[in-house]
């Protein structure tokens, strides 16, 4: 904090320096105005009724009564659709309403605009839905011979990945099934809108996601709209993770807006929440490692079981991303993994913080200790043996081309010496405020593990981003449609625009579809590669403009000429002018950025699927109290590659929080489901990490080595650290109790039952 | 609405609209009324009674308005009174729900897994109540009928809550899967009553109603040897352990499995004789 309070200068603060969010004082003092605090005089409010059941058949949906309801303005269902009824994010097979069945509890059924909260109450209670209840298919390792979910069938995506000779064979062979339960983002605040109906009939939609052009699309289409008549604009996020890259209320708002010709706001509760959005997809893995004698690995091979729930969501490029990582950041010269996700009438899953990647992680260094072990050697050793470096191929194929520091990573965070020495405050030992337990009772552990997952989007997809910058008066303003959704764009962007222009005042204007293509979405590690590219390439193309013609209209050369403290000088002397006053004709430039094109991976998972990778270490240490199965967190440390620091605040920001989501997988967050029903819907009881759950992150090392082709050279860091986090805390309980562990999160029953008493 | 300001107007309001909801910090009432299971027509708000914010030390009794909240509880001047009240009091919530949750709250929503209701009942609390038509003395075990369930009867309200100060050592614990801010999977009071020579202990989470361990008390009680202070042997502690063990009569949920929570209580209970008996034989 000290850094941002001595941040006051004049110069503003450019690349690599921490230049305060713009964001962050109003949000601290509760001054940013949320999506749910959106208002508009003539508003209504909407609801939703939402499916009880996990599968069933809706045999008629009687709303009489619900109309009747005094300040009701509109009930609409499925019918009232006006354009496609399916929408998703690569494939459009969900529905926006529930039309004859319900394949998931929580899903959309009908939907309310009422002038109080308490009529839509009394409305959504008063709509009767017949519902003929089926038995859902919830256990994804039977799936594919069961009934249907959806009519596209219950596989979503198989990849029978095949890498190199398939006849190698291991002197030594460890083997192991894990399971990765399903995780929330949790991210404070809910779904939230609000529609506004123009008289020509287009739409603005305010509402808080990761991308807005995509939702755009699939809501012009569901509401039979050209994409022009269709306006998104970011209302304030409260957190994504993933969470907001599927459309939620936003048709619902638009039909509800439409219908009454009033604006719509909706609000999703806590619970209705938990039901409103996809989760990280729980996965079932079995692996056989094989290696030389010396712990040279040779073969690595698995099966991987993804549950999706019952719509596609991104499953197809989770389940991409959990095969091709499978085996984690090692040189593997043969391996075979099928990875397949599919359908059930569980709760949707998509994209989370770390994609695929997390789970495989948890798999892959589990193996890695067993195989350390079966061969009598260190796992940090062993890893650093087979550490991927650029010019290795990893299991796609692919030759990694950028930069790829893993040994370092490694070496910098497990030679950090640890800190943490044994707690006496009883706050500090397992069990905290419950003053469960004494010293004596706990027994500490100590871990390491590694990942490693892509940057930007893979297989082909044509990722871009769109910016411009219009210089005027000496003052820079920037457009993007990348969405804030917490991750600090909003600073990165004048930051960016400060260095390359060399001015001092940046505005960056609201993101809409109004007034700029896309930016793509907020997620996979890439705003600040891709927004941030094409904000730099847009500012440099307008610096260079105006270099140009002051050199043309001065006789001077642009080479020589700078842009600092508000004045374009020449370095040779001789000539200054006002920056203000050269630009009173205003500059502009837009850009579309794209990275290095990729390709579809082949028939055996096979091609350049990708574009960068980054990596990342942790080591844990961990209290337990191996008699109550609880655990305290002692100690974090990490190592990341990060191509270079952009904003050093915002970066350890990035590595704490990612590393607290880690712990929580590990320890704690876990959507339970039984018979496709939530149990935990409520921050009651799906638990994320208090203070006296999450450590002190300690940051052993930021490896700098610029990545081609990325601005600045800055790899995106987001989801790295949520990666290699819960792997380490579950192999430090490992390392405790000497149990197998071979599930998160690592449950206090996991530690007293090892067996599975109960 | 009404917004009271002295007993005697909370009263009459009640017994004007006997389907009246009482409201005291609304941590409780407020997340039924949000999730729509409780509706409510007449509130009735106690947080403006100065007498029901009180708490007063007579002789060695302590008598705390209902309105007392955790947060005050847990500061030292309670704590040195009613170590082990003070204990469940930090385990509440977090400091913005300790700040506004109220001891009566706590007992009123008569939760298995409410965190003063074992010291409560270890400490045989009885609790006052009050109406227009009496004042009628409860204990806190009888108080309590069945989960979320009380004897408490339409006009009436909890105005006091009267606690003996023991002489003893004091152990609260509390078992959830987080480290703080964790609705409880399985808790334990344990109190030493020096002078009458007793060891008192209560369970939470694990059973429909306040439960007082009473086999185990009687063991560990009669094992002591309250003259010279020596510890009895582990054994006597085991046999007290599994004595609690045994009365608890826990079911499974989302939150915990029986068997784990009968395991907890095992543990609580060997965890903390253990360090009251360090505590009883050092001078
Ligand atoms: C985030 C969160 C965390 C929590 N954590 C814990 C925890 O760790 N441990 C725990 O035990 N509880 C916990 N609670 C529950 C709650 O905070 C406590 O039970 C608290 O003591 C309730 O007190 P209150 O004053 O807020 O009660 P209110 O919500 O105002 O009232 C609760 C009930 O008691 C009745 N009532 C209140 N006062 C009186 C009175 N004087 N006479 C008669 N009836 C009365 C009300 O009518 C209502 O039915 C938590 C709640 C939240 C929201």
């Amino acid at each position: 904090m000290t850094d941002l309070a001595t941040s006051e200068r004049t110069v503003a603060p450019r690349i690599g320096e921490n230049a305060p969010r713009p964001d962050g004082v109003p949000k601290v003092v509760g001054a940013f105005a949320f999506s749910s605090d959106l208002h508009h005089d003539r508003m209504l409010w909407g609801g939703t009724l939402r499916s009880t059941h996990s599968s069933a058949r809706i045999r008629s949906v009687d709303v009489s009564t619900a109309v009747a309801v005094t300040g009701v303005h509109a009930v609409l269902v499925s019918d009232d659709v006006p354009g496609q009824k399916v929408f998703g994010l690569e494939y459009r097979d969900q529905p926006v309403l529930a039309g004859d069945v319900v394949r998931y509890e929580g899903e959309p059924v009908a939907i309310v605009a009422a002038d109080h909260p308490e009529a839509v109450r009394m409305a959504l209670e008063a709509i009767v839905v017949d519902y003929e209840v089926l038995v859902p298919v919830v256990d994804p390792m039977t799936v594919e011979e069961a009934e249907p979910v959806h009519p596209d069938g219950n596989l979503v995506r198989r990849i029978h990945l095949r890498h190199g000779n398939q006849d190698v064979v291991g002197d030594v062979q460890v083997e192991g099934t894990y399971e990765v339960a399903m995780q929330d983002q949790a991210f404070l605040g809910p779904e939230s809108g609000m529609a506004v109906p123009a008289d020509d009939g287009s739409i603005d939609l305010y509402v808080a996601t990761q991308w807005l052009h995509s939702d755009r699309d699939q809501v012009a289409d569901c509401m039979g709209l050209d994409p022009e008549k269709v306006r998104l604009t970011l209302a304030g996020v409260g957190g994504a993770f993933g969470a907001r890259e599927d459309l939620s209320l936003h048709v619902h708002l638009c039909m509800l807006a439409r219908h009454t010709g009033r604006p719509v706001k909706m609000v999703y509760s806590r619970e209705e929440s938990f039901h409103g959005h996809v989760h990280r997809h729980p996965a079932q893995m079995w692996y056989r490692h094989h290696a030389d004698r010396d712990g040279t690995l040779v073969r690595v091979e698995a099966h991987l079981i993804l549950d999706g729930g019952a719509y596609a969501s991104s499953s197809s490029a989770v389940i991409a991303n959990a095969t091709c990582f499978a085996a984690g950041p090692y040189r593997v010269p043969s391996a075979e993994i099928d990875g397949a996700v599919v359908r059930t009438n569980n709760p949707p899953c998509g994209a989370m913080r770390g994609f695929g990647a997390v789970q495989v992680c948890f798999a892959h260094e589990a193996q890695m200790d067993r195989l350390a072990g079966a061969l009598g050697m260190d796992p940090v050793a062993l890893r650093l043996q087979n550490a991927l470096v650029p010019g290795d191929e990893l299991l796609t194929g692919q030759t990694i081309k950028g930069t790829a520091p893993v040994a370092e990573v490694i070496r910098t965070c497990a030679d950090h010496p640890p800190g943490a020495s044994m707690a006496v405050d009883p706050l500090e030992l397992p069990g905290g405020a419950g003053r469960t337990a004494d010293p004596e009772h706990v027994v500490r552990g100590e871990a390491f593990a590694l990942g490693f997952k892509n940057l930007l989007f893979s297989e082909g997809f044509d990722d871009f981003s769109e910016a411009s910058c219009r210089l005027a008066g000496g003052v820079a303003t920037i457009t993007s449609a990348c969405a804030e959704v917490g991750q600090g764009f909003v600073t990165l962007a004048q930051q960016i625009a400060r260095e390359v222009l060399g001015v001092d005042e940046v505005v960056l204007l609201p993101a809409s579809t109004a007034g700029i293509g896309s930016a793509g979405s907020t997620s996979a590690s890439r705003q600040t590669w891709m927004s941030g590219g094409a904000i730099q390439e847009a500012c440099g193309q307008v610096r260079a403009q105006l270099l140009e013609h002051l050199a043309a209209e001065h006789g001077v050369d642009a080479d020589d000429l700078v842009i600092a403290d508000g004045r374009v000088v020449s370095m040779a002397g001789g000539f200054e002018v006002d920056l203000a006053k050269a630009t009173t004709e205003p500059i502009e430039a837009s850009v579309v950025f794209r990275h290095v094109p990729t390709l579809p991976l082949d028939e055996n998972g096979q091609g350049n699927a990708h574009v960068s990778f980054a990596f990342s270490a942790h080591r844990a240490i961990v209290d337990v109290d191996v008699e109550l199965g609880l655990v305290k967190v002692v100690e974090l440390t990490t190592s990341q590659d990060v191509g270079r620091v952009l904003n050093p605040l915002q970066t350890v920001g990035q590595l704490e929080g990612g590393a607290a989501q880690g712990v929580g997988l590990a320890v704690m967050e876990e959507v339970l489901v039984q018979e496709g029903r939530i149990r935990n819907p409520s921050f009651t009881d799906y638990l994320v990490p208090t203070a006296l759950d999450m450590p002190p992150v300690e940051i052993a090392a930021l490896i700098e080595q610029a990545e081609p082709g990325a601005p600045f050279g800055a790899k995106g860091i987001g989801e790295a650290p949520s990666i290699s986090s819960t792997a380490a805390v579950a192999a430090a309980i490992r390392n405790a109790t000497g149990l197998d562990l071979p599930r998160v999160p690592v449950r206090p029953t996991d530690i007293v039952f090892p067996g599975g008493t109960a | 609405m009404t917004i009271a300001t002295s007993l005697e107007d909370a009263c009459a309001a009640l017994a004007a609209e006997p389907n009246s909801v009482i409201v005291a910090g609304g941590t409780d009432l407020m997340v039924e009324v949000n999730r729509g299971s409780r509706c409510v027509e007449n509130v009735v708000a106690l947080d403006r009674i100065p007498e029901l914010a009180d708490w007063h030390l007579t002789g060695d009794e302590l008598r705390f308005g209902a309105g007392v909240t955790f947060a005050e509880i847990c500061e030292p001047e309670i704590a040195a009174l009613v170590p082990a009240l003070a204990q469940a009091a930090r385990t509440v919530g977090s400091p913005q729900i300790r700040n506004a949750a109220t001891l009566g709250g706590n007992i009123a929503t008569a939760s298995p897994a409410g965190d003063s209701i074992p010291v409560l009942a270890a400490l045989d609390a009885v609790l006052e109540l009050r109406s227009t038509e009496a004042i009628r003395e409860v204990p806190v075990t009888e108080f309590i009928t069945g989960v979320k369930a009380t004897c408490l009867m339409p006009g009436e309200l909890i105005e006091a809550v009267r606690v003996p100060v023991l002489d003893g050592p004091q152990e609260f614990c509390k078992v959830g899967t987080r480290n703080a801010m964790v609705i409880s999977v399985a808790s334990l009071a344990l109190l030493v009553d020096r002078s009458a020579r007793r060891i008192r202990v209560a369970l939470g989470s694990v059973s429909p109603i306040p439960l007082r361990a009473s086999e185990a008390e009687d063991h560990a009680s009669g094992h002591l040897d309250w003259d010279s202070g020596v510890q009895p042997g582990p054994e006597v502690v085991r046999e007290f352990a599994e004595l609690v063990a045994g009365s608890a009569n826990p079911i499974d949920d989302h939150r915990g499995s029986a068997a784990y929570r009968r395991h907890a209580v095992r543990v609580l209970a060997e965890r903390s004789l253990t360090r009251v008996l360090n505590r009883v034989s050092s001078p």
